[in-house]
């Protein structure tokens, strides 16, 4: 296998090192984690020519141990750092702990609350989308669609900074409700830009969904039949994509998620263009949901339920909630020994489980669809290295 | 935290929802536990019992019910059924994917758990279900992952999505899972030489 290649002769290599020749035919790549196109991960690509023959994602170069350092805080100081893979979503990636200490605890959580939770989580799902979308639009070299969804995004920013004072690192969810009641005239504020970004999103579909060169990119690559997508375990957009009429929200609501009418965006397809598009979709999904939500809600009342300053779990106790992030369900699998701090989080989110088809999609596609079949499966490293 | 936030609740409806709320956890849930052993039969959800003790009756002896609670089961088993449950829930029940594999350390029982969560997309009555898979490994005080006895029979070839699922458990907890085509490490860096981090003897620098 190894012998030297033929080379400029004049110019020696310094000692240890050797150009090797590999195979004949096989070069390997390594895509990340410098290259802004892989996000914080590596990919290692095998290629035959332009084909990717074998590719082995190397994630953890943003691991931060949020499930050990869950063990040593008590349940209400995890809420911070819990959210912290996923900033942009942060309300969802919090949504199930918060739903699984109120499980221990055993707490109500008033009407009102699970109103106002509802209206953030959407809220949030749609800052997140349009960051993955100006992110999806950029590596495929359309730069447009960075420019707008980064834009609008401002729009639901401005509207969670209204409700939670922070504009992406929220901390509004806790056990018992939220952190504190809505400003006064939100409802309205909320509705006027809500209805401003459904219209907005709309014209994506003329310059990015309908463009003829992003569909000539993005169909028929990396398709994923539904077979596999069961098969594989995906979740959130790629399963939808594939076929598959599976939403948490629909499933298994939590929350008010039972009382409003809840659409689940399905398409056949499985290909690179589907799963592009589910999430947009989903957007404008979220802006009904807000509004009937807005309308549904109770005008007054309590958001929260006062917990006990140190709350500890009931006993040996465990509990596995799962809610629809942005990304698919995200299941954290809390198990309390009757201690203030909780012995065990497990945090099994959307990207760390849609990854696995990455190597599947990949296998057999050319180089250069590599950005639209990677970026299609909504995976955010963050969250997956936790 | 805002007390501002705490009075405004106050003045609506304090007196009746939270100082209940606060106080119930505490007084309710021990006399509930005392007479819990006539009362479980009776409120047991249907459905979910039915799910597990087909299961259990089928291995009896080797598998318990961990828990029956409404949309989540808990089934224990011994390791070396494992794989023989995993099959049978697989091609018996509707589950086809993993959500999540929690390892879970317990160095007073010497021993480490695996949790599989697993779910259904297949079959519309199940999609509220999640069923927990469990089962432990023996643990050593002084691991050396993968040639020591914390070893597990892997479940990739009964549920594919398992697959990176065991490979952060193996680097996590340093369980090792015999039939996984690919022990490699996933999240932490290559040339970590430290003890398994979720492993309860491993401790926060600084903390």
């Amino acid at each position: 296998m190894t012998e030297q290649i033929p080379t400029d002769q004049t110019k020696e290599l310094p000692p240890g090192l050797q150009l090797e020749k590999v195979d004949d035919r096989i070069m390997t790549l390594n895509v990340g984690p410098q290259h802004p196109g892989s996000g914080h991960m590596r990919i290692i690509v095998r290629i035959d020519g332009d084909y990717i023959v074998d590719a082995d994602p190397d994630p953890g170069y943003v691991h931060r141990g949020e499930e050990k350092m869950a063990e040593v805080r008590n349940y209400l100081l995890n809420i911070p750092h819990l959210e912290r893979p996923v900033i942009h979503d942060s309300c969802n990636i919090l949504y199930p702990y918060v739903l699984g200490v109120e499980d221990l605890v055993g707490i109500e959580v008033p009407e009102r609350a699970k109103y106002v939770r509802v209206i953030a989580a959407e809220l949030n799902r749609c800052v997140y989308t349009q960051y993955w979308l100006a992110i999806y639009g950029i590596f495929l070299g359309h730069s447009t669609m960075f420019m707008w969804p980064a834009g609008d995004r401002e729009l639901m920013i401005d509207l969670l900074e209204k409700m939670t004072g922070a504009r992406v690192t929220h901390s509004y969810f806790i056990p018992g409700g939220v952190r504190n009641d809505i400003p006064a005239n939100f409802e309205d504020v909320c509705l006027r830009q809500v209805n401003y970004f459904e219209k907005r999103i709309k014209e994506y579909a003329d310059i990015f969904y309908d463009n003829p060169i992003l569909k000539a990119r993005t169909e028929d690559t990396g398709v994923l039949s539904s077979q596999d997508a069961i098969r594989l375990g995906t979740t959130g957009s790629v399963l939808r994509a594939s076929g598959i009429d599976y939403d948490v929200r629909v499933k298994e609501p939590y929350d008010v998620y039972e009382e409003l009418d809840v659409h689940t965006n399905v398409l056949k397809d499985g290909d690179s263009y589907a799963r592009s598009k589910i999430p947009w979709l989903d957007m404008l999904e979220s802006c009904n949901i807000i509004r009937q939500a807005l309308e549904k809600m109770p005008k007054s009342g309590s958001v929260r339920t006062k917990l006990k300053p140190n709350p500890k779990g009931v006993g040996n106790d465990e509990v596995y909630r799962r809610v629809e992030s942005g990304r698919g369900a995200a299941g954290m699998h809390i198990i309390s020994n009757g201690k203030p701090e909780p012995y065990r989080v497990k945090i099994s989110p959307g990207s760390f489980r849609n990854l696995i088809a990455l190597p599947y999609l990949l296998k057999g596609e050319k180089l250069g669809n590599m950005p639209a079949v990677y970026w299609s499966l909504n995976y955010w490293p963050v969250e997956a290295d936790r | 935290m805002s007390s501002t936030d705490s009075k405004s609740d106050t003045s609506k409806e304090k007196p009746a929802p939270p100082k209940p709320a606060a106080e119930k956890p505490a007084p309710p849930k021990p006399a509930a536990e005392k007479p819990a052993p006539p009362k479980p039969e009776e409120t047991l959800p249907a459905f979910e019992k039915e799910l597990t003790d087909r299961i259990v009756n089928q291995f009896s002896g080797d598998a318990e019910v961990g828990y029956v609670k409404e949309n989540r089961t808990r089934i224990n088993v011994k390791k070396e059924k494992i794989l023989d449950v995993a099959k049978f829930i697989k091609d018996q029940t509707p589950f086809d994917h993993a959500e999540s594999v929690s390892g879970v350390d317990f160095p007073e029982d010497n021993e480490i758990e695996v949790v599989y969560h697993l779910g259904s997309y297949t079959d519309n009555r199940y999609s509220k279900q999640v069923l927990a898979l469990s089962t432990r490994a023996p643990r050593e005080d002084v691991p050396n992952p993968g040639n020591d006895s914390t070893k597990l029979p892997s479940l990739r070839d009964v549920f594919y999505s398992v697959e990176f699922h065991e490979r952060e458990c193996f680097e996590m907890l340093g369980v090792h899972f015999e039939g996984h085509p690919d022990n490699r490490r996933l999240l932490l860096p290559e040339d970590w030489a430290d003890l398994p981090p979720l492993r309860k003897d491993f401790k926060n620098k600084g903390r």
